[in-house]
């Protein structure tokens, strides 16, 4: 690490909460991960684990009635939970930036592209008119849209869906943020337009230090992009570690199941390892570990919430009954 | 041409192509309004595309977003009119049929959507939205409706019990359920799976393609499986048809595909597959430039992007030709 030890992002302990009608949804349930500087953290997990509203605490974008109820995101050491909403809005777009599930909840539907880009530039810096364009014609290209001149001139319907989000990347990426928190962001992409866009992550991550988080429900591009990864069920993260000791050998019961899931390649027409049940509703969570009633492992002690247990190298693991170290569901090839 | 053309094939789609005059959204009403340039366009979504579909056969369809998968998906389930070419169906052309032979073939072709929440209609209950089209259709006999949905939804995997209950009460994974059991309970023969599990986590995406495949088996169904996930293409198909901007550039048995990819843009395709095995690697640039289907490239559509492109692939387009048993690729190369 160049000019500082300390990590650009620590959360510690977050949990942040929905009090809906139905009762209070646990959505973030004390979650704790770090992220350094160039490093690209992989959070994965079940439908409606609580990935995205990591993300949105992380960049202070929680609305009613969802509230962050304790914990700390600290950027660069400055705790964000307490940073004031104007505090927020400088750092939004300059020094951490989200890459949204839907890229229109970036993109104004009324405004044309070159319009958005050199505002989202302006708004942090004091740069001409023709330099900011000059910078976004160069990001264009840089995701992957062909004449990105003409394409300036667009408005955003006249994209299709890919290159939409291509374009939502884009904006993520024109400031060279410190610290991005990337929500799906190429799932509806073909995997060479997809390598494209990870070309350029990555490039961005080596030259700039920019500390990425990429939330996905794929883990084989987590297997290629991260350093680490973050394993969440309803809430809470159940393992984390390096992305080898982690995929190579999850010790979490869930962890095996995604990564058993995978479509292989020497298993083809065979049918496919699936974990049995469904997610459970935040508002009526089984009692204990969460992962119980789906769980092969379980047992009597599982009617506890299982504890955080540390394992060499930074390995953490939410579970009564690990998988021996050395059972590993069988990896492709 | 094809050997597999003498066996019965189930649909044959003939030189279809499709072209979108686009008109405005409501975006790009709302920004005209606003004073914005903002004029039609014509897209190029597919064009000349032939196919023959063996009975019982899962055909993966594969391509870049934006390729015209869906808009083919949706011109064989007869969603949408071809601008060119025709739509067989057991070699009859659908559009020839009257009457009550051209609803039956109609009902034998069915499409499962992308995203079952905006296909599914909100305010109908489960057992509505499966009951509704077999009663209409006379496949069953309204008395009889309500065993006939517990049947189906038994098959699919729901709890019968559910059955009253509205669509927001699922989970992703169930909803994609519902939009199976109701293409199944007008007993097709044919399912188009338009990215059917690409919303889904891979544990809920495992359990759906389980689904597909047992079906099959029991109901002797054949599928067009559109998906970019060639994790997925290549667990399900007996066979993939490559898209590139609206054309088929290579069809190819699964396991001869993935081996031996011949046409340029495949192998790229499958160059860039990210596996699970393959750990903290570095992703390279697409090489060349990236087309779009408003103003094509002439000749072969790929050639910008094509490292083997000569002068004659900006020329002459090259066409789909056998190269190899069961093989087909659409590439100058090739001769
Ligand atoms: N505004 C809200 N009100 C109430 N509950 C909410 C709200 N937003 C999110 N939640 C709940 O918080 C939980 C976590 O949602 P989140 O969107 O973070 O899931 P996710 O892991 O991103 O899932 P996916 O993979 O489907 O995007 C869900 O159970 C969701 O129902
Ligand atoms: N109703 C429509 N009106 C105008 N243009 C359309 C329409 N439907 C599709 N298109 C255009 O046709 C082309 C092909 O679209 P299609 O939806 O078939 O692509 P696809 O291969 O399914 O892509 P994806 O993987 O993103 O779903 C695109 O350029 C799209 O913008
Ligand atoms: S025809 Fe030419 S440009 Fe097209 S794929 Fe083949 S070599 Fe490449
Ligand atoms: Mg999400
Ligand atoms: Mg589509």
């Amino acid at each position: 690490m160049s000019f500082s030890d300390s990590p650009t992002l620590e959360v510690k302990d977050l949990k942040t909460y929905f009090f809906t009608k139905g009762g209070i949804a646990r959505a973030v349930d004390g979650v704790s991960f770090s992220v350094g500087r160039g490093k690209v953290l992989g959070l994965v997990g079940e439908s409606g684990s609580g990935k995205t509203v990591t993300g949105f605490s992380i960049l202070g974008l929680v609305d009613e009635p969802g509230r962050i109820v304790s914990g700390e995101i600290l950027y660069r050491g400055e705790n964000l939970v307490s940073a004031s909403m104007g505090r927020m809005r400088e750092l939004r777009g300059l020094n951490i930036s989200m890459i949204f599930q839907d890229p229109m909840m970036t993109l104004n539907p009324v405004l044309r592209i070159d319009t958005q880009m050199i505002e989202a530039i302006q708004a942090h810096e004091k740069i001409s008119k023709d330099d900011a364009r000059q910078r976004a014609r160069d990001v264009l290209g840089q995701v992957g849209i062909a004449s990105p001149d003409e394409r300036l001139r667009a408005y955003p319907h006249q994209f299709s869906g890919g290159m939409r989000q291509r374009v939502a990347i884009a904006i993520a990426l024109l400031n060279k943020p410190d610290l991005i928190v990337a929500d799906e962001p190429t799932t509806a992409l073909d995997v060479t337009i997809q390598g494209q866009i990870l070309y350029e992550v990555q490039k961005l991550c080596s030259q700039t230090g920019t500390a990425l988080i990429w939330i996905t429900h794929d883990l084989s591009v987590v297997a290629g992009l991260a350093d680490d990864i973050c394993v969440m069920y309803a809430g809470r993260i159940v393992e984390q570690g390096s992305v080898n000791s982690v995929l190579d050998n999850p010790r979490h019961p869930y962890t095996h199941g995604l990564i058993s899931s995978v479509p292989s390649r020497n298993r083809r027409g065979v049918p496919l390892a699936q974990i049995p049940g469904m997610a459970p509703s935040l508002l009526k969570l089984p009692k204990g570990c969460s992962f119980g009633p789906r769980c092969p492992q379980v047992t009597a002690d599982c009617g506890i919430i299982p504890n955080i247990s540390m394992l060499d190298k930074g390995r953490q693991l939410r579970c009564h009954n690990p998988l021996d170290a050395l059972v590993s569901p069988k990896l492709k090839d | 041409m094809d050997p597999n053309a003498q066996k019965q094939s189930i649909v044959t789609i003939n030189q279809i192509s499709k072209r979108f005059v686009k008109s405005l959204d409501l975006a790009g009403r709302i920004a005209q309004r606003f004073g914005a340039d903002i004029r039609e366009e014509i897209v190029y979504a597919v064009d000349k595309v032939s196919l023959e579909i063996q009975d019982g056969e899962v055909v993966g369809l594969v391509g870049e977003s934006g390729c015209g998968k869906s808009t083919l998906g949706r011109v064989v389930a007869g969603v949408h009119e071809p601008s060119d070419g025709k739509v067989l169906f057991r070699g009859q052309e659908i559009d020839s049929l009257t009457g009550q032979d051209a609803q039956a073939a109609a009902l034998k072709i069915q499409m499962i959507f992308q995203d079952p929440m905006s296909s599914l209609n909100p305010r109908m209950r489960v057992q509505d939205i499966i009951g509704e089209a077999p009663v209409v259709h006379g496949v069953v006999d309204s008395k009889d409706i309500t065993n006939y949905v517990e049947e189906i939804m038994l098959r699919v995997g729901l709890d019968p019990s559910y059955a009253r209950r509205y669509p927001h009460q699922f989970s992703g994974g169930q909803r994609q359920r519902i939009g199976i059991a109701r293409a199944l309970a007008v007993q097709p023969d044919f399912l188009v799976c338009d990215e059917s599990v690409a919303a889904l986590d891979v544990s809920i995406q495992a359990q759906v393609l389980n689904l597909f495949m047992r079906l099959r088996e029991e109901l002797n169904l054949t599928y067009l499986f559109i998906s970019h996930d060639l994790g997925v293409v290549e667990h399900l198909s007996d066979r993939v048809v490559i898209m590139y901007l609206g054309r088929v550039v290579e069809i190819a048995p699964t396991s001869e595909l993935f081996a031996d990819p011949n046409h340029p843009y495949t192998q790229a395709l499958l160059a860039e597959v990210p596996r699970l095995e393959t750990r903290q690697r570095k992703f390279a640039p697409v090489k060349g430039e990236i087309p779009s289907p408003i103003d094509p490239p002439s000749g072969c559509h790929f050639h910008p992007r094509c490292p083997q492109a000569s002068a004659r692939c900006r020329e002459e387009i090259p066409v789909l030709r056998e190269i190899a048993q069961k093989r087909f690729s659409a590439c100058h190369l090739n001769s």
